[in-house]
Formats: C-alpha cells, structure tokens, sequence
C-alpha cells in the first residue's frame, strides 16, 4: 500500500499545477460550504432557539381551533379543568418530555392614566414558565433578571411598549380585558420588568401571573389556553411530537370527536420557513461542492489515465496485477480528495475562528445588534469531509477501472 | 523439455471483416538459456509472435507453450501473474517509469509486481536490485531519474529490471531500435553477459542485420512463416 501511495503522489506532483488547480477547487468548495454550514446553520440555530426557549416552548397543546384564531385570542376555546388534567397525564406519561407551562392568553388594554394602547398578555405560572421557556428571564432588559419571573399583582412589558408609552420599571398600569361574557375588567399591576422584543409570534407579549389572569378575566375555573412543552432532546422533535399528538389524539369529546391539537415550534411561527429555505440553501450548495468535486477530479483522472497509456501498458505487461493499477489511480483520486479535504476543513476552521475573534453584527428583524458567531459541529465537519473524500475516490473509479483493463499490446503501441 | 515449443502455431487478426493472418503455422523449440534471435522484414510477424510468447495475447491456432504452460488456457490475471513471474521485458522504447529514480525502476517489479508472500523482504530486496544495478553497469546512477540518463543507459537499467526478478524468459521486441549502432552492439553485449552469469533465456527481434550475429539462435521470420527451421551459429 506504501508502494501505491507513493507513486501516486509523485505521479500527482508530477503534474503539479494542473493539480494544485484541482486542489483549490475542492478547496474552495469545502471552504464556501463549511462557512455556510457555520454562519447560516448557528444563525438558524440561535433563532430557533430563541424563538422556542424564550417564547414558544418546543410544542403547544390547544383546543381544537384555537391556532387557527389565535390572532385573536378567543377565550371561549380554552381548556376546561378536566382536559387540562387529561393533558398533564398524557405529558407525564412521555418520557420524553422534561416539562410544561399552562397559559391564560388574552388580549387587552394597557394604560399608564395618561394613555392607552392595546396589549397581548400571557397569564403564567412563573416557575414552570422559566422552566418551559429558560431563555425568558434573559430577556429581561430592565427590572430584576433574578428572583420569581412575576408575582401576583405584577406585569412584564414588552420593550417597544414600555418605549411608546414612556413606561418604567416601577411604575402602576392598568390593564382591562373584556371577559367571554363580553363584561370588562380591570386591574392594576406594577410593572416588574421590561422584556427585549424577538422575532416570531409572542415577542411583543406581556406577562401576567396566571391568577391575576384568571382573576381579571372572572374565571371561575382554572381554564387554560394553552400549554406550552418542553422536551428533553429538542433533536427529537418530530418523533416526541407525533407521540404525543397520537396520544392526545385520543383525548375526545361527548360526540367522540378529539378535542385537542398539537403543534410544534416550525408549525406556529413564520421563521419556520426561513429555517427550511436555510435546510434548503444547505443542500443546494452541498451539491454544488459535490459537483465541484466530482467534474474536477474526474477530469484530471482521465487526463491522467490518457496521458499515461504507454506507462499503463508497461506496468501491465511486466505483470502489475489489474487490481494494483486500479488502486494506483484510486489512491491519485483519494489523495486528491484527502489533501484537500485537509486544506479545506483547516481553512474554513481559520476563517470560522476569525469570524468569531471579528465578531460582526448584524441585523434581523426587529432585533439589532446580533452578534454573528459561526459554529460548527465536528460531526458536520466529518461529515462534509468524508463527502468529498468519498467523491472524489467515485470520480476516479471510471478512468481508473479504464486503466487496468487496458490491453498491454495497444497500450504500449500508443504514442 | 524446451523452454518454449510452438506446434502449428497461428495467429489472425480481424480487421472489420477482414482476416489477417499474421503467423500461418509454425513450428519451433527454444532450450533454456538459449539467446535467439526473430528476424525478418518489418511486417512478417516478429512482433505478434514475441507478444504471443509474452502472453499478451492468444494463438489463434496450434498450442504455445511456455514453461510448460499452454498459454491459451491462461486469462487476463492469469497471464499478468504468469508475466511476473517468469517472464521478463525489455521495449524498444525503454519504457521506464519516469516519476521512479533507476534504483526504484529495477525495484518496481520486487514491490509492485511479485505480490505472493514475503519472498523479497526489504534488505534481500535492496541487494538484489543493487546487484542488478552492478551487474549492468549502473550502479553509480542508482538515484537518478530516467530523464537524467541516456538512451543506453535507460536500457540497461531496463535489462535490470527485466532480470530483477530472476525470471526464466526475457523477451525483447527490437530491444536496439532506438540505439546508435555501437551502444545497441553494448546493450547486446550485456543480454549476452546476463545469460551467462544467471542462466536466462533471452528471445529478441530485430531487423538489423549487425545485430543479428550476436544470437546464437536466429529464427527468420517471412510473412508469417519460419524460413528454415531455425539455424545454429
Ligand atoms: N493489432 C493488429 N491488428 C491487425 N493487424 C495487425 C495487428 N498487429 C499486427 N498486424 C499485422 O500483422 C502482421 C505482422 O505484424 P508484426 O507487427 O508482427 O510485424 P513485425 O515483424 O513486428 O514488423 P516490424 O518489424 O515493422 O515491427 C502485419 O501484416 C501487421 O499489419
Ligand atoms: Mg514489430
């Protein structure tokens, strides 16, 4: 194999630019898609986490119907008492679930005695919420990051709310909300804390303690909107949410219909797509480098192959077995493959680390200022680089399987 | 027992339709250690016999047999084995591989070729092509690369190769074609001392007629067809 090896580097040094051009294509490809794996893939990453461990949970269970009008927060499609325990056990029962948060949402109005504007209101229990949605307490920007996320008789705002309606840490407000009787309530709260906005459905909400919910909205059971889940291992999405969906698939009415829904994340907010188009983009240019390799590999190997037909019918005729002159031009393709693999994967780990030390921001939506800091897991890393050492060997497999079925006579006749 | 003995021996190309008939049915036995000579015009067959000789390829009638082996019932791997074992090389050409220094040439065929256990460990390796390196006069050029060295000089590093592995059978088809006349008389020369020192049949073609005289054995070839049965010097 040393043999093999040897030869075949010397034969690729032999032609050295023609290969140092193929080698910076490969790199050049490894390098482009690592750094979008990096950039796009952390960028998606840090948006679906903070749109799922700061707003949204992983998954949320409703009434059937609630999502397709959630933009109004309709009271009249909560979970009464006995399905919200029906829920519970069928959460508890999942062991891959790790915890959940019940929800009063609802609509209202806020007002500071000088003006008034409208709000959207979550009423939580603040310890499960902190544990359902753990980025949460970050978000707070002003008011006390530590303690209990609310107390009775305390709301959070959102930034752009506090902003428009020069509303401070401290101070009293009144919210009023029209009960599912259609009678108003009002009450007033200390705002506790002011909460940096986020993209995706629920960033601008406000938080309440879910009694003073209930309380102001003249519930007189412990009703719930919706419940927010958390699950343990947030990779395993799909299959955890189709668990639990099948078993509260179950969970029906008197006209035995079901009456609960469950989305997740992806489902309920709009970055979703964009989350897909990145999967997308992802794929595309990991084509591309595909491509790249494949064309650029496999035409120096045939180059190679023809230019080298009277060596080829040396070798053969003096007895080189058929297999060794096949891996003579496979080992060509791999150390093609290899060389640049290594060179690529270095460069992009450099450009990723420099990026990093750099740290340049950037906007997204309403959120500025975010700091770019591109990521990479070694497991894409492998993967990427076994792809293109792998390929690049397949783009060799033709010129070389060409080489060692080659008859000696016309070969060595060739000029 | 001959080395080699051909009876009836044909060989017919197929050009589209046609048949060429390049070898019409000869009859020959080569002794071991012998050093003969194919000669004859250019067309008459020298060359599709050497390489039916060199089981590169198939009668097309009548058996050949070499060592032994009727090499019609050889395959492809088969015969690549069969070559690496017992048969040596030399091209008018020359034929080494460039990217490999003279040492590495001669070398080529203990590494690359000779596959079947240990039977050329490293250090055995190392002298025996050092030997053969003397043994050609080329031993102070070891390290050099084909492109450094001389026509004559490429060919006796090619006589090296072809005896590295201590075959029974060197063929060489126009072994002194693309040499002045006296280093081709050398190259000659050297096949000759070869034979001598390590008992190796050596069968060559040529249409040169000075060198003709160095065989021992000549065989004339006429558009396919043995002239005389093959004449002792
Ligand atoms: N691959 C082939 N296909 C068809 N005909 C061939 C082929 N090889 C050789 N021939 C024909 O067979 C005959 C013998 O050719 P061969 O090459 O053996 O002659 P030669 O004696 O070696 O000639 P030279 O001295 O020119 O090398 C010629 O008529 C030639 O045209
Ligand atoms: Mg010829």
């Amino acid at each position: 194999m040393f043999d093999v090896i040897s030869i075949a580097s010397r034969n690729l040094l032999r032609y050295r630019r023609r290969t140092m051009l193929t080698l910076l294509l490969i790199v050049i490809g490894m390098v482009a898609v690592l750094l979008f794996i990096a950039v796009a893939g952390s960028f998606r990453s840090m948006m679906v986490g903070q749109i799922t461990d700061s707003v949204l949970g992983h998954l949320q269970v409703h009434r059937k119907g609630y999502v397709a009008s959630i933009d109004n927060l309709p009271l009249n499609l909560n979970l009464k008492p006995p399905m919200v325990a029906k829920v519970e056990d069928a959460l508890k029962a999942n062991p891959a679930v790790e915890t959940w948060s019940p929800r009063v949402k609802f609509g209202g109005m806020f007002s500071n005695f000088a003006e008034t504007t409208s709000i959207r209101v979550n009423g939580i229990d603040p310890a499960r919420e902190a544990a359902t949605t753990p980025l949460l307490p970050g978000r707070m920007i002003e008011g006390e990051k530590a303690g209990a996320l609310i107390g009775r008789g305390q709301i959070v705002i959102p930034q752009l709310l506090a902003r428009g309606m020069k509303t401070k840490v401290g101070d009293t407000v009144v919210v009023v909300a029209t009960n599912r009787d259609g009678s108003v309530n009002g009450k007033t709260f200390v705002v506790r804390g002011i909460l940096e906005s986020v993209t995706g459905p629920g960033g601008r909400d406000g938080y309440v303690h879910i009694d003073d919910a209930r309380e102001l909205l003249r519930m007189n059971e412990a009703e719930v909107s919706e419940i927010a889940v958390r699950l343990k291992d947030f990779s395993r999405l799909d299959r955890s949410a189709g668990q639990i969906k099948a078993a509260l698939e179950g969970v029906s009415n008197k006209e035995g219909k079901p009456v609960l829904e469950t989305h997740t994340w992806a489902d309920l907010s709009p970055f979703a797509n964009l989350a897909k188009m990145i999967d997308l983009m992802t794929l595309f240019i990991k084509v591309v480098l595909v491509s790249i390799v494949l064309v650029s590999v496999m035409n120096v190997m045939i180059m190679a192959v023809f230019e080298r037909i009277r060596e080829i019918g040396t070798i053969a005729a003096i007895g080189t077995p058929p297999s060794r002159i096949l891996s003579l031009f496979l080992a060509e393709g791999l150390m093609l493959g290899l060389v640049g693999t290594v060179a690529g994967t270095l460069l992009s780990l450099v450009a990723i680390f420099g990026i990093n030390l750099w740290s340049p921001t950037f906007n997204f939506g309403m959120q500025q200022n975010l700091v770019m800091a591109p990521t990479i897991a070694g497991g894409d890393v492998l993967t990427i680089a076994a792809l293109v050492v792998v390929v690049a060997v397949v783009a060799s497999l033709q010129p070389a399987w060409k080489a060692s079925r080659m008859d000696p006579i016309s070969a060595l006749r060739h000029v | 027992m001959s080395l080699v003995t051909a009876t009836r021996l044909t060989k017919t190309y197929r050009v589209g339709d046609i048949d060429v008939p390049a070898i019409k049915g000869i009859d020959f036995a080569i002794e071991a250690s012998s050093f003969v000579a194919f000669v004859g015009p250019s067309g008459s067959g020298k060359s599709t016999l050497l390489n039916m000789l060199g089981c590169l390829d198939h009668p097309s009638g009548g058996t050949l047999k070499v060592l032994d082996t009727d090499i019609a019932t050889l395959d492809r791997r088969a015969a690549a084995r069969f070559r690496g074992e017992h048969i040596g090389f030399v091209f008018q050409d020359f034929n080494l591989i460039p990217v490999l220094t003279v040492f590495e040439n001669v070398e080529y065929p203990l590494r690359m070729v000779q596959l079947s256990g240990n039977k050329w460990p490293a250090a055995k390796r190392k002298e025996q092509v050092l030997r053969m390196l003397d043994a050609v006069g080329m031993a102070d050029q070891a390290d050099k690369r084909p492109d450094q060295i001389s026509g004559g000089q490429k060919q006796r590093v090619a006589v090296a190769r072809a005896l590295v592995s201590q075959p029974k059978l060197v063929l060489a088809d126009e072994p002194t074609a693309n040499l002045d006349h006296d280093t081709a008389y050398r190259i000659l020369e050297l096949m000759k001392k070869m034979r001598d020192e390590f008992g190796t049949t050596f069968i060559f073609s040529t249409h040169d007629p000075k060198i003709m005289g160095e065989a021992e054995t000549t065989f004339t070839l006429e558009d396919g067809r043995l002239q005389n049965g093959g004449s002792h010097v």
